[in-house]
C-alpha cells in the first residue's frame, strides 16, 4: 500500500528550479534510496517533504490525507526527519533530546503539568520507557545522561535518529546517514535502516555512497538538477546510460 | 588530612593584615566604626580580618585552595584600598590614612602574591560524601540561615564606605567557598532534598521581618522585592526557558497593576468597584495573559533581535497609551489612593504583633508576595520539567530542529508568553496596593531592561537566579545612596563585572553553563566543542 504520494511537487527560490514537478511514491516497508550529484535538490526535496520547505506547486499525500502546514503537523502525521548537518538539542541531554521527540505523542497541558495528576505521571513514565527502548535500539544506551554535544559524531547520527523514531513515525527520511562516518559505522548504519525498516516504519534515505544506497534500497530514485531522472531497483538505475551520464557527463569527441 | 608549610611570605602577609586590622587606620576621630582607635576590628577593618582567615588554605590541603586563598587574599587588599579611598576622601589628604591602614594592605599584597604562587593542586570534589539525611539537611538548613544573616547584617550596614566594604568581603568570600565547593555541593543537596529545602527557604524568607524589630524601612523595600521577584520569574519563563528576549515585559505588569488599582475602589479612579481580592490578582493575571497572547500572535513568528524590538515597541505602546487615556486611566495623573487590602477584617495597612514582634503593615504585603513567589516557583518548576518546558528548552536551542521534531513552535511560544504575562500581572496587582498608586511613568523602558537584567545577573532559567538578582537590584540602589546619581553607571559596571566572569550568571541551570562555558565543565575534558557538529561546516 502507498504510503507516501508525491505528485509535481516543484520548489522555486528566485529563479532556480530546487525541485521540478517530482513524483514520487514510497509504500509500506520500502526502503527508498534517493541519489544525485551535489545541488541536485534532494535536501530541498525532503524540506518539502516535511514542511520545512512550501513547495511552490504539488501535491503531498500521506496515508491518503493532503499534507501541508507547519512542519509539527507533517511529524505528527507520522514523517519524521534527520538533517544532513546534524541538529541536536545540543546542551540537552541524550535522554532529554529523545524525549523531546515525543512531544507531538503525549498530550498533558498546561494545568496537568503544574497539577501533576495521575495522568501526568503516566504519561511521563511512559515517554521515558519509549525514550529508553529507543536509546537501547539504536545504541546509545548507556549515553543517556550525556550532553549532546559531547558525542562523537556517529553517535550524534545515531541520536538524531532515535529522536525521530521517538514521534513514532510511518515514514522517515534520512539526510545523508552516514556522512562523516567509517566503513564499519556504514555498516552498522544500514543494519540500523534494516532494523527500522522491521519495525515498520518505512525509509526514504538520501546518500552519496553508492555501494551503501544500492546494498540497501529496494528502489532508488536519481535527481538530477530537480528533475527525477530515473526509478528503479538498483540494478536498473545502475545499468541505466542516463544516470552515468548525469555523474560522468556526456563523453566528447 | 595532610598539612602543608606555609611560604614565609604568606606568613608575614598574614601576620601583618592582623596587627594592621587592630590598629588605627584613620588619624582622624568620626570615621566610622572608631577606625582611629586601635586594639580591636571596628569597622570594616573586620571584614579584613575575616578575610584573612583564608590564610589557613596555605597549610591545609583542600581541592581548589589555590583560587579560594587567592580570592581572600585580593578581597582583604581590595578592603583596605576601599577603605584608603574613604579616608582620602573624608580626611581630605593622604595624611588622613593611618599606620594600620598601610600595614594592612602591605600583608594583603604580601598574601596575594604568596597565594599566586600556590600550586594549583586538585579541584574540589564534584560531590561530598554521603552523609545521613538529619546531617545533610541540617547543613542546607545551616546554608540558608548563613544567607538570612548575611542579608540581615548587610542591611544593618549604614555607611556606604563600610557597606561597600561588605559587599566585597561578601563577594570575595563567596568566590572563595565557591572554588572550595561549597555552593556546588550545597547545589547537589538542594536536589537531593527539593522539597526540604523549598520549606527551609520559606521558612528563612518568613522570618525575615522579624529580624527587623519593628523597623519598617527594609521590610518595604522587601516588599517592592517580592512583587518584582514574582514578575522575574515569570519572564525567567519567556527568557529563561523559551529563549524569547521581551524587552516591553513591564508592560504586563503595568496592566496588571491597572487592573488592581481600578477594581479596587481607589480614592481617585475612574471605575467604582471594588471586588474581592483573591479574585482581582486572578483576574490582573488574565487580562495581563491575554495582552500577552495579543502581542505575541503577530510578532512570535519573528527572531531574536526582532522579536526583541517589536517588544520594546509595545511596551512604548502600552505606556503612552495609559499616558493619553483619560477616561479610563487618568492619564499622566494616574489612579491614586489605592486602599489598603482588607480580607475579612484583616487590615494589611496596620501593623500587627506576633511573637513579641511588632510587624508594620508592609509585612503582610511581603507575606501575601511569599505567597505569589511559592506559587511562582511551583509553576516554573513544574512547567520546566515537563514536555512543556523541555519543548521551550528546544525550541531555544534550535527551532527548526524542533519544529521538524513535531513541536508546534508557535503555540508554545505563544504559551510561555501568556504565562509569564500572566505572573507579571499577577505581581501587578499587587503592586498596586503597596504603592498605593499606578501611573504610567512606573513602567518605562528602563523597568523592562532592569527586569531581563535581574534575570540575566541573577541566571537565567533558575529560580534562585530571578530572587537573587532582583534582590540585588533593589538592595544596592538604596544602600548606595550616596552614589545616587552613578547608581546606573555602578549597576552597568556590576553587570559588566559578573558577565566578564560569570556569564551564566550567578546561580544559573546546568544547560545554561554548558552553553556558556565552552570547556566542559562537568567532567569531560577536551570533549566538548570538538565532537560536535563543526560551527563551519556544511549547512544545508
Ligand atoms: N533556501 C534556499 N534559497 C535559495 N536557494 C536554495 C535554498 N536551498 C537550496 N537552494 C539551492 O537549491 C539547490 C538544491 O540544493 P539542495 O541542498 O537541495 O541540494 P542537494 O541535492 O541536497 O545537494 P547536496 O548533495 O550537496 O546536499 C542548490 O542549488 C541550492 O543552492
Ligand atoms: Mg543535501
Amino acid at each position: 500500500m502507498t504510503l507516501l504520494q508525491v505528485r509535481g511537487v516543484t520548489k522555486r527560490f528566485e529563479g532556480l528550479v530546487a525541485v521540478d514537478s517530482v513524483d514520487l511514491d514510497v509504500g509500506e516497508g520500502d526502503i527508498l534510496g534517493v541519489i544525485g550529484p551535489n545541488g541536485a535538490g534532494k535536501t530541498t526535496l525532503f524540506n518539502c517533504l516535511s514542511g520545512l520547505e512550501v513547495p511552490t506547486g504539488g501535491e503531498i499525500r500521506f496515508r491518503g490525507h493532503a499534507l501541508s502546514g507547519r512542519p509539527d503537523r507533517f511529524t505528527r502525521a507520522g514523517v519524521a526527519r534527520t538533517f544532513q548537518n546534524i541538529r541536536l538539542f545540543p546542551h540537552m541531554t541524550v535522554f532529554e533530546n529523545v524525549l523531546v521527540g515525543r512531544h507531538c505523542r503525549t498530550h498533558v497541558g498546561l494545568a496537568s503539568a503544574i497539577g501533576r495528576g495521575p495522568r501526568f505521571r503516566r504519561e511521563e513514565r511512559e515517554s521515558e520507557a519509549r525514550a529508553e527502548e529507543l536509546l537501547d535500539f539504536v545504541g546509545l544506551q548507556r549515553e543517556g545522561g550525556v550532553v549532546a554535544r559531547n558525542l562523537s559524531y556517529g553517535d550524534q547520527r545515531r541520536l538524531e535518529i532515535a529522536r525521530a523514531l521517538a514521534s513514532e513515525p510511518g515514514l522517515l527520511l534520512l539526510d545523508e546517514p552516514r556522512a562523516g562516518m567509517n566503513a564499519q559505522e556504514t555498516r552498522a548504519t544500514a543494519d540500523l535502516v534494516r532494523r527500522i525498516r522491521d519495525r515498520g516504519v518505512a525509509v526514504a534515505v538520501i546518500e552519496h555512497d553508492m555501494r551503501f544506497i544500492f546494498g540497501l534500497c529496494d528502489r532508488v530514485a536519481v535527481l538530477v538538477q530537480g528533475r527525477k531522472l530515473v526509478e528503479g531497483t538498483p540494478t536498473e538505475v545502475q545499468a541505466d546510460p542516463r544516470v552515468i551520464e548525469a555523474y560522468l557527463g556526456t563523453p566528447t569527441g | 588530612m595532610r598539612l602543608h608549610r606555609p611560604p614565609p611570605v604568606a606568613v608575614a602577609g598574614a601576620v601583618a593584615l592582623v596587627v594592621g586590622c587592630l590598629s588605627p587606620w584613620a588619624t582622624f576621630a568620626g570615621f566610622p566604626g572608631k577606625m582611629s582607635l586601635g586594639g580591636f576590628p571596628g569597622g570594616a577593618r573586620l571584614f579584613c580580618l575575616l578575610l584573612v582567615a583564608g590564610a589557613v588554605l596555605f597549610v591545609v590541603d583542600v581541592g581548589g585552595r589555590r583560587r579560594a586563598a587567592l580570592a581572600t587574599a585580593i578581597g582583604a587588599t581590595a578592603v583596605v584600598v576601599v577603605n584608603l579611598v574613604a579616608l582620602v576622601d573624608q580626611g581630605g589628604d593622604i595624611g588622613s590614612v593611618s599606620w594600620g591602614a598601610w600595614l594592612a594592605l602591605a600583608g594583603g599584597g604580601a598574601l596575594v602574591a604568596a597565594a599566586w604562587r600556590l600550586p594549583s593542586g586538585h579541584p574540589p570534589p564534584e560531590e561530598w560524601r554521603r552523609r545521613p539525611a538529619a546531617i545533610e539537611v541540617a547543613v542546607l538548613a545551616t546554608g540558608l540561615l548563613a544567607l538570612l544573616g548575611a542579608v540581615v547584617w548587610g542591611l544593618e550596614i549604614e555607611e556606604s564606605s563600610r557597606f561597600v566594604s561588605f559587599l566585597v568581603f561578601l563577594t570575595f568570600s563567596a568566590v572563595a567557598l565557591h572554588h572550595l565547593g561549597l555552593f556546588s555541593g550545597l547545589g547537589v543537596l538542594f536536589n537531593r532534598y527539593p522539597r526540604i529545602a523549598m520549606l527551609l527557604g520559606a521558612a528563612v524568607a518568613v522570618a525575615f521581618p522579624f529580624t527587623q524589630q519593628g523597623n519598617a524601612y527594609w521590610i518595604r523595600v522587601f516588599a517592592s522585592i517580592g512583587v518584582f521577584a514574582v514578575a522575574a520569574i515569570g519572564l525567567n519563563v519567556v527568557v529563561g526557558l523559551a529563549g524569547l528576549l521581551d524587552l516591553g515585559y513591564v508592560a504586563f505588569f503595568g496592566v496588571g497593576a491597572y487592573v488592581g488599582a481600578l477594581l479596587a475602589n481607589a480614592s481617585l479612579t475612574t471605575v467604582h468597584v471594588h471586588l474581592p481580592f483573591l479574585l482581582v490578582v486572578l483576574l490582573g493575571g488574565c487580562v495581563a495573559a491575554v495582552f500577552g497572547l495579543v502581542i505575541g500572535l503577530p510578532t512570535l513568528r519573528l527572531r531574536g533581535d526582532y522579536l526583541a524590538i517589536v517588544t520594546l515597541g509595545f511596551g512604548e505602546i502600552f505606556r503612552i497609551t495609559a499616558n493619553n487615556w483619560d477616561g479610563l486611566t487618568r492619564g499622566p495623573n494616574g489612579i491614586s489612593g489605592v486602599p489598603d487590602l482588607a480580607v475579612g477584617g484583616f487590615d494589611f495597612g496596620a501593623s500587627h504583633s506576633l511573637l513579641g514582634v511588632t510587624l508594620p503593615g508592609f509585612a503582610n504585603y511581603y507575606f501575601v508576595e511569599l505567597v505569589l513567589i511559592a506559587g511562582a516557583i511551583v509553576v516554573f518548576t513544574r512547567l520546566n520539567d515537563s514536555r512543556i518546558g523541555r519543548a521551550w528548552v528546544a525550541i531555544r536551542e534550535d527551532e527548526v530542529a524542533a519544529a521538524a521534531s513535531g513541536i508546534d513552535t508557535i503555540r508554545l511560544k505563544l504559551l510561555a508568553f501568556a504565562i509569564g504575562a500572566f505572573l507579571a500581572g499577577a505581581a501587578g496587582t499587587v503592586n498596586a496596593h503597596v504603592t498605593t498608586q499606578v501611573s504610567p511613568d512606573s513602567y518605562t523602558f528602563l523597568e523592562s531592561i532592569l527586569l531581563v537584567a535581574a534575570v540575566v545577573l541573577g541566571g537565567m532559567g533558575t529560580v534562585p537566579g530571578a530572587l537573587l538578582g532582583s534582590t540585588a537590584l533593589f538592595v544596592l540602589p538604596e544602600k548606595l545612596r550616596s552614589f545616587q546619581d552613578m547608581r546606573l553607571l555602578l549597576f552597568g559596571a556590576a553587570l559588566i563585572l559578573v558577565m566578564r566572569f560569570r556569564p551564566e550568571g550567578l546561580v544559573p541551570s546546568r544547560r545554561r553553563r554548558r552553553e556558556l562555558r565552552e570547556e566542559a565543565p562537568e567532567g569531560v575534558p577536551g570533549l566538548a566543542g570538538a565532537t560536535g557538529a563543526p560551527p563551519g561546516g556544511p549547512v544545508s
